[in-house]
């Protein structure tokens, strides 16, 4: 069984958000994901200082079996990536909730939080693919 | 329902994470496929193959049989053992499969072909001896175990009786021979030395466990297609199938062509592809971050061609492929990934073999 942090929301894309204070929020993909995409070979990140909006898809994952978009989970200012993944994307494989994580957002509208998953609504998610 | 190889169990205990392949319940890997592909080019890995076909061939005509039956020519077979790797094509000229062929007396010949293709091969196969009078067998109770890697078979060694053990001592590439329940080859499809042993299934999960003890490592369906695409060997299906003809799938030096009139099945389509030119299938090679995949648009001055497979290499740290593209095409082509043009070279298709890099 896959580990679904409940500190986490989760978007059904397979991304998951943390809130770090102050309307930033860190987004990876949760370990379901990356056992269905296997071994990480190269992840494209954003530019910090890009702006998205909830649903673009920002990032890729590139495994050896497949290239994978990844979707902001909601709408603001990249303010930082995880440069390590450049040379250390296994991470997200290892440690996808803490060293694998991928980006930060300052967020633009709290609201759109209400649009994301809990662990349990994750867990379903999982459980109807 | 998918069919399950007598190793199914064994794959689930070491904790594999099993795929359909063509209706097979394969294991895609047991956690890391990166791991399990490094594991073969510096160690020992092992793979349980036992969805592949084994055709035995017998029957006073069998050569004669073989020489229509395959492009190329088992006249080249002259020691009993010794095994050879041909395309069986069409009349089209296309190829219903890559198989290998082992000689094993001149009344019984061994075929080994892919799992996918088995149901029109075996057809195939049955229409085409019944003029010759050769009975063809197909060979269920067989498992099969590829052991691959530097130190495969030093670890094979080991669990082997003294009587095998000089059975095989000193066998060069590409020969097969029956040592007590076990029929071990020099055969494989990484690159790297080592065995394709057949066994009935009664003694398979054992040996697998004995190998497991001996330190070999469970290596997926995953790696393996990572390690043939570095060596350079073709996948049925995606380098070549039935439309495609073997001069354009770098299959020409499988071709006899040689003596001029032995006619076997696909020649005069072939030779007039020969004469009127093909495509040819090559190697790319993208040194930037990215991976090349099936499917992708290759664009050349010559023309487009398309990647037939493609992966990153583990051992190389970059992405490779094999593509089909124009006779033109010479050391640089374009490959659009994603809707982006990306500059990559145009190599001989194999990139790695025995642990040495080739590019």
């Amino acid at each position: 069984m896959s580990n679904i942090p409940a500190n986490l929301k989760y978007a059904s894309s397979h991304e998951w958000l943390r809130a770090d204070g102050d309307g930033v929020y860190t987004v990876g993909i949760t370990e379901h994901a990356q056992e269905l995409l296997g071994d990480m070979v190269f992840v494209e990140l954003p530019e910090v200082g890009d702006t998205v909006t909830q649903g673009d898809d920002c990032a890729v994952a590139e495994s050896v079996k497949a290239a994978s978009d990844i979707y902001a989970p909601v709408s603001g200012e990249i303010i930082a990536v995880n440069d390590t993944l450049s040379d250390s994307p296994e991470l997200v494989n290892s440690s996808p909730y803490e060293e694998g994580w991928m980006f930060k957002i300052k967020i633009a509208d709290e609201a759109e939080l209400s649009a994301l998953l809990d662990a349990a609504g994750y867990q379903g998610v999982i459980d109807e693919a | 329902m998918a069919q399950k190889t007598v190793l199914h169990a064994s794959h689930l205990a070491a904790g594999a994470k099993m795929v359909d392949f063509f209706g097979w319940e394969m294991p895609i890997n047991y956690g890391s496929q990166i791991e399990e592909h490094h594991a073969v080019r510096q160690d020992a890995g092992m793979f349980d193959v036992s969805h592949m076909t084994i055709v035995d061939l017998t029957g006073a005509n069998t050569r004669q049989f073989l020489r229509v039956l395959v492009a190329n020519d088992v006249a080249k077979l002259t020691v009993p053992g010794k095994a050879l790797y041909t395309g069986m094509l069409n009349e089209q000229g296309g190829v219903i499969d890559d198989l290998i062929v082992y000689f094993l007396q001149e009344d019984f010949f061994r075929l080994v072909v892919n799992s996918a293709t088995r149901e029109k091969d075996l057809a195939h196969i049955i229409a085409q001896a019944k003029a010759f009078n050769v009975t063809v067998t197909e060979r269920p109770e067989f498992a099969m175990i590829a052991v691959q890697g530097p130190n495969a078979k030093a670890k094979v060694a080991t669990l082997l009786t003294a009587d095998q053990q000089a059975a095989v001592a000193g066998m060069k590439p590409f020969f097969g021979v029956q040592a007590a329940d076990l029929f071990i080859a020099t055969t494989g499809y990484t690159g790297e030395d080592g065995y394709e042993i057949a066994l009935p299934n009664d003694h398979a999960v054992a040996l697998w466990e004995n190998l497991l003890a001996a330190g070999v490592k469970p290596c997926g369906l995953g790696a393996r297609d990572t390690l043939r695409l570095e060596a350079g060997m073709n996948l049925y299906g995606q380098d070549m199938d039935d439309s495609v003809s073997p001069l354009a799938a770098n299959m020409g030096w499988t071709i006899a062509w040689e003596p001029s009139d032995r006619n076997f099945i696909g020649r005069a389509a072939l030779e007039h592809a020969k004469a009127n030119g093909t495509d040819k299938l090559v190697g790319l090679v993208m040194e930037q971050k990215g991976v090349l995949r099936h499917g992708q648009r290759v664009i050349t001055p010559a023309g487009e061609g398309v990647i037939t497979s493609g992966t990153f290499s583990p051992t190389l740290g970059f992405s490779i492929a094999m593509a089909r593209v124009p006779a033109a095409t010479t050391d640089t082509a374009d490959v659009d990934i994603r809707g982006k043009l990306v500059s990559v070279k145009v190599v001989k298709p194999a990139f790695v073999r025995a642990g040495k890099k080739l590019i």
